[in-house]
């Protein structure tokens, strides 16, 4: 596979380093396209050979494997045994069986309510109402609180997951000693709330460096005109400082649906039990490719998963344009 | 008078209150985020650490069975080798391509780029997982098993295909806005395309060529799942990984061992986090456009 693609590279750059001495001739009358045009002389044959490293590993390492899913779906490859020497082609009932699969049910389902309330709601809403609460406070007590934000974003998944379970362990948990709860087991009792909580902890972040950079480019004089007018914070929110930010907004819980949807670090946690009650998306895949070895299966579910974030990718786009439009 | 004195008073009150109310609040706010970040720093100082947050009977013991572990240290070594290969990988790749991209005008540039972009936030994780545990897997069958399951060359190639549309992205930003005539002049000189990328363009852009190493190392330093299902041996895991093995594989888990490993697996992520914020304020600039 890389030897192939060393070869391409090398060609190509034979061809570039022939077509560089053109290059250097051809840029003669100068500077007659423009500034876009090729003032370096780099030649589109060389500007390819730049280009090919990164798209070779684009290619094959996320364009291919995207593809890939659709052929891995129509068959019953399995990780081991006789179908994964020979699998074969079984058509749409990969995709058949999926939707008539009650877990899968419940995995989508366990994952818009992960979704819905940890990003789409939490993170959006906590991210928003600090950025908005703390753009006037100077000081210890901005920096504090964006730092404690901040960590919580930027340590590694696998740490941040064995905090939370200290946190809430049953016995010697800070949650049970401050909640006067104890023997409490959070992720046993309520596996999807904890994970939900969990979840706004981890990312709210983004949401609040995002909002909070949004927030910088709203007018300051629109917001002294409607402090003036007697507007409340609520209008003022709406009618001024809404419009402004509306595509950060979209731009925003785009990236952390996509995100929290794909995140894998829900296994860390609970690992989709107990039982199935917080076996959401990720985690479902996961149990039924690498666990029980059902590859071409999971690779149906693959498929519609991708299938659904490129839908989502796009209604969001089409919103963002629809705005830019009118 | 005294009426409107008294809804003067009443509305200092009010807004006295609403002051105090939400100090309250954010302090609060505060609290939940500092919570269970303070076991990290207890626990591993602690001679006996259980899971509560305790000040701890200080004790510097815990370090020293991190040296007993026999795969503590090496899962830091590949964490470290991990990172730093898929760096270079992406580094060098977003280079070249963001250089290209922003001095020689393709048809389609940016939509391809914005469909890069796109196609690596949706295919991750749970999306990926099938496809690329299938594609090692048949690359080390069929190419070669030393960029099959268990290779951690393999690993790197995956992460960086996975972050290179992001970085090119973000490099692009910072070439568009070098002056060509530095380069013109070079060209002038007989400086090859490669050698003014090297010598001209790549000091010029230095922080850019920073912000995305960092970026990456961050990435990969935490990754989980990409090394969780591409590495089967113990001795190539990263720190990431065997934070989990050392959770699950023996009935009770060793608390002082998993408290000093995870804080050591954190501090490099939070040295480059302080140097960041440091040297350029941790914000978004003009960069996210709406």
């Amino acid at each position: 596979m890389t030897s192939s693609g060393n070869d391409d590279s090398a060609a190509a750059d034979s061809r570039a380093a022939a077509t560089s001495h053109h290059g250097v001739v051809a840029v003669d009358p100068p500077l007659r396209g423009g500034p876009a045009s090729d003032v370096v002389g780099l030649g589109r044959a060389r500007a390819f050979a730049f280009v090919a490293p990164a798209m070779l590993l684009i290619g094959v390492f996320l364009l291919f494997p995207a593809l890939w899913t659709l052929y891995i779906g129509a068959t019953d490859y399995e990780r081991t045994g006789p179908k994964h020497v020979s699998p074969s082609f079984v058509g749409i009932d990969n995709y058949t069986d999926v939707l008539a699969d009650p877990s899968f049910y419940n995995s989508l389902w366990l994952s818009l309510l992960f979704v819905g309330c940890s990003a789409v709601i939490g993170q959006n809403g906590l991210g928003f109402a600090l950025a908005w609460s703390l753009r006037n406070v100077a000081g210890w007590l901005r920096r504090t609180v964006e730092t404690l934000v901040l960590f919580a974003w930027i340590l590694p998944g696998s740490v941040v997951a064995f905090l939370w379970i200290a946190m809430l362990d049953r016995d010697g948990g800070t949650a049970n000693t401050l909640l006067d709860t104890p023997g409490l087991a959070w992720f046993v009792d309520y596996p999807m709330a904890s994970l939900i909580i969990f979840n706004i902890w981890r990312g709210t972040a983004f949401s609040l460096m995002l909002y909070g950079a949004a927030l910088s480019s709203v007018p300051p004089s629109q917001l002294e005109t409607a402090r003036l007018a007697g507007a409340s914070n609520l209008q003022t929110l709406r009618d001024v400082v809404f419009p402004h930010i509306r595509g950060h907004a979209l731009t925003n819980t785009l990236l952390i649906t996509l995100w929290t949807f794909n995140d894998f670090t829900p296994f860390l946690l609970t690992a989709g039990g107990p039982g199935d009650d917080s076996e959401i998306v990720s985690v479902y895949v996961y149990n039924t490719a690498i666990r029980d070895g059902r590859l071409g299966y999971s690779g149906a579910i693959s498929l519609l998963i991708l299938v659904a974030n490129v839908v989502l990718a796009l209604f969001y786009l089409r919103m963002l344009r629809k705005r830019s439009v009118s | 008078m005294t009426v409107s004195d008294d809804d003067d008073a009443r509305r200092a009150a009010w807004r006295m209150a609403a002051r105090i109310g939400f100090y309250a609040l954010t302090c609060l706010i505060a609290v939940f985020f500092a919570l269970p970040l303070l076991w990290l720093v207890t626990a591993p100082f602690d001679a006996s650490p259980t899971y509560a947050v305790d000040v701890p009977d200080p004790t510097l013991q815990n370090f020293a069975e991190i040296n007993a572990n026999p795969y503590a240290w090496g899962s830091m070594l590949n964490s470290i080798l991990l990172s730093l290969g898929t760096a270079l990988f992406v580094v060098v790749g977003a280079a070249l391509a963001a250089y290209a991209l922003s001095r020689v005008r393709m048809p389609g540039r940016d939509a391809l780029l914005y469909v890069l972009l796109l196609l690596s936030s949706v295919v991750t994780g749970t999306a990926a997982m099938v496809p690329l545990f299938l594609l090692v897997s048949e690359i080390g069958d069929t190419v070669h098993p030393a960029l099959g399951i268990d290779s951690s060359f393999a690993v790197m190639l995956v992460m960086a295909g996975g972050l290179l549309p992001a970085g090119i992205f973000m490099l692009k930003d910072f070439v568009d806005t070098v002056p060509r005539s530095y380069e013109e002049s070079a060209r002038v000189f007989g400086a090859s395309p490669l050698r003014i990328l090297k010598d001209i363009v790549a000091p010029l852009i230095a922080p850019g060529l920073a912000t995305i190493a960092v970026w990456t190392v961050v990435n990969v330093w935490g990754n989980f799942l990409v090394p969780f299902i591409l590495l089967r041996d113990p001795e190539k895991q990263p720190a990431a990984v065997l934070m989990r093995t050392l959770y699950t594989e023996s009935g009770q888990p060793n608390l002082a061992l998993l408290s000093t490993f995870s804080l050591l697996y954190s501090l490099p992520v939070i040295a480059m986090y302080l140097y960041v914020s440091r040297k350029y304020g941790f914000r978004f600039h003009g960069g996210i456009k709406s």
